[in-house]
């Protein structure tokens, strides 16, 4: 192996990024994109639900109980409706996804000390939606009620109560329940998936599609050589890449690291590498870089959904879960969440960046053993 | 070593196709070799087989005495090779192509600038160092794809096709380069389809549908077919293995095949 022919090659492909200005604007303009695009996009927090109130009630009670509601920011109550035709009309149309009714017997009911009987409707077509409006409207309803049993207890002069059981929970690492603290990571690692991938799966096709391969092959040059070579100038675009959103992530989004980006920094490098060596690998096997596209995308899509970025793994089945392994991209997430959200150092992420490691050694070396200097 | 390339029964199929056939050739240093064929003919392919970028389907090979098929990249290093369609980077300049070939076969760089002058002069590339090789004519490119070819000073040249639409300037550069060459003993095979350029070689070998029909000076193969000149030979070689005969001129046969 010559650092010599290495380098000569490092030096012409950094010629070709620089004069390719669509690819390289694109190269660094796509994380930008992507990271403001899908960082507002991927929200799984459900709040201000448009809500629907047919109160029957009409009553200082019933007012408060809807309040109550309101004042959770769960829900926005955004029409009075009157009967329960309209209250299904808004549903069918979708323009409410939860409807409250409070029958006419609520402050009658309340005022005796008998339980008064509410009624919920929530729009189940999305079940996360659906499990936090069910939740949340559960437990304003016994919030509420608790307070109703507290007044009239110290009305009849029986002091306060104490609950037999008391849950007191303190939630870690993110404890306001910020969905981009946990979001905004894994959008990150899978942006930067993304675009490093496809940078190098196109650099050996264009080769062989403008037949400079020919000339290439012809020489002493070693596949190794050539790979390194190729890999090279791709870590450093990668690099300016992942520092754009990562600073996009903390500025913009508000999302701080907790841990050490001294730490962060090296670990995506070897992150970068591996999506870098896909990329390489895919670039052996196409013929056309349309092929390269195609399987850049087959290879892409199932890690978006398998990595852990939107669905925890613990929820997959076993032999879903087991492909999930196989993607390098699980682990990178949990480098990356683990720096950024937990403030978690080597000694807990050793063993993910290990499995990294490995995934960049087999794809590199494939990729090397795969190129022949040979034509068909 | 006898021969500079020394082919035994080389073919190469491609599924029913058969693109060289049964290939035998010998060729001995510091000659021009001369292989003419019309499109298609198995040019390309057997030369492809020679530079060790192509596996034979059967028969075996030596090129500058290491074995085509067990050792191909020692081959690689002592062989300059001009394919036929220009396989430079458009994106680079001139020089920045030479430069990178340069590197890729080791050139100790103070010797460097010295074989650059010369490539440059010999290929009369001197005052387009700077031009993107993208942007140049037809007959540039094929000069910059020759100093490329010869900038780590080959024992063996390989020029598939170098003269085709070319300018006469540059097809006169062409051939002055190749005879400069084996004043230094350095073995050129150049394809091509201009009989009177292979008329000047000293070594021609005809090849139709994969099959070598003729091989050795072209002067005795005029004289033992009893024709004008090599182009005669060949249609008459043409119409034996086709079986027709064509009342056409016989230049229209040769590039139709």
């Amino acid at each position: 192996m010559r650092i010599r022919r290495i380098l000569s090659i490092i030096k012409k492909e950094f010629i070709q990024i620089k004069r390719d200005k669509p690819s390289l604007g694109i190269a660094i303009m796509m994380p930008l994109m992507m990271m403001f695009l899908f960082g507002y996009a991927v929200k799984v927090e459900v709040d201000h639900v448009p809500t629907a109130v047919w109160d029957e009630s009409q009553t200082l009670q019933s007012r408060e109980f809807i309040r109550s509601f309101q004042n959770s920011n769960y829900f926005d109550v955004v029409t009075y409706v009157s009967n329960r035709g309209e209250m299904q009309a808004l549903m069918d149309t979708g323009e409410v996804k939860a409807a409250l009714h409070i029958p006419p017997d609520f402050s009658r009911n309340i005022l005796k000390g008998e339980p008064a009987q509410t009624e919920m409707l929530v729009d189940g077509s999305d079940p996360t939606v659906a499990r936090t409006v069910f939740s949340s409207g559960v437990l304003i309803a016994e919030h509420f009620s608790r307070n109703i049993s507290l007044k009239t207890m110290l009305k009849r002069g029986s002091g306060t109560i104490t609950l037999p059981v008391e849950l007191k929970p303190r939630v870690e690492y993110n404890p306001s329940f910020k969905t981009e603290i946990f979001t905004i990571p894994g959008l990150i690692g899978l942006v930067m998936q993304n675009i490093t991938v496809m940078l190098t799966a196109f650099s050996l096709v264009r080769e062989r599609e403008r037949g400079t391969i020919e000339q290439l092959i012809v020489t002493p040059i070693k596949p190794a050589e050539l790979m390194i070579g190729k890999l090279i100038p791709y870590i450093f675009i990668a690099l300016i890449d992942f520092t754009l959103s990562l600073s996009i992530g903390m500025f913009w989004f508000h999302v701080p690291v907790k841990g050490s980006l001294a730490l962060l920094f090296p670990l995506a490098l070897v992150f970068i590498i591996v999506a870098l060596s896909i990329g390489i690998l895919i670039s052996t096997v196409a013929r056309t870089q349309l092929q390269a596209m195609q399987m850049t995308m087959l290879f892409l899509l199932p890690s978006i959904i398998l990595s852990g970025f939107i669905f925890p793994l613990d929820a997959m089945p076993e032999i879903v879960r087991l492909i999930s392994y196989m993607i390098p991209l699980t682990y990178f997430l949990r480098i990356i969440r683990g720096i950024v959200v937990k403030g978690v150092g080597f000694d807990i992420l050793y063993s993910d960046t290990l499995a990294l490691a490995f995934f960049g050694l087999v794809l590199f070396t494939l990729a090397i053993v795969r190129f022949r200097k040979k034509l068909e | 070593m006898d021969y500079a390339v020394e082919l035994n029964g080389i073919t190469k199929k491609y599924g029913n196709l058969t693109a060289v056939d049964n290939l035998n050739l010998k060729i001995p240093p510091g000659s021009i070799f001369g292989f003419l064929g019309p499109n298609g003919s198995g040019k390309t392919t057997t030369i492809r087989m020679m530079c060790g970028v192509l596996t034979p389907t059967s028969g075996s090979g030596k090129v500058l005495g290491y074995d085509i098929l067990k050792n191909p990249e020692e081959i690689k290093k002592k062989i300059g090779y001009m394919s036929q369609k220009f396989s430079l980077y458009e994106d680079l300049t001139v020089e920045e192509n030479l430069d990178f070939y340069g590197e890729i076969y080791s050139i100790p760089p103070k010797e460097f600038k010295e074989r650059k002058d010369i490539v440059y002069r010999m290929a009369g590339l001197s005052g387009r160092e700077k031009t993107l090789a993208g942007n140049l004519s037809g007959g540039w490119k094929q000069r910059l794809a020759l100093g490329c070819a010869l900038i780590h000073k080959p024992s063996l040249l390989f020029l598939d096709e170098p003269t085709a639409g070319v300018d006469p300037v540059s097809r006169r550069i062409f051939w002055k380069v190749i005879r400069e060459m084996t004043k230094n003993n350095i073995t050129v095979i150049v394809s091509t389809h201009y009989m009177d350029e292979a008329q000047t070689c000293d070594l021609v070998g005809f090849i139709f549908k994969g099959k070598l029909l003729d091989f050795g000076d072209p002067n005795e193969i005029v004289k033992k077919n009893n024709a004008q000149n090599l182009e005669d030979v060949f249609i008459k070689y043409v119409e034996e293995m086709t079986g027709e005969h064509h009342g056409v001129r016989p230049l229209d046969i040769f590039f139709n095949g």
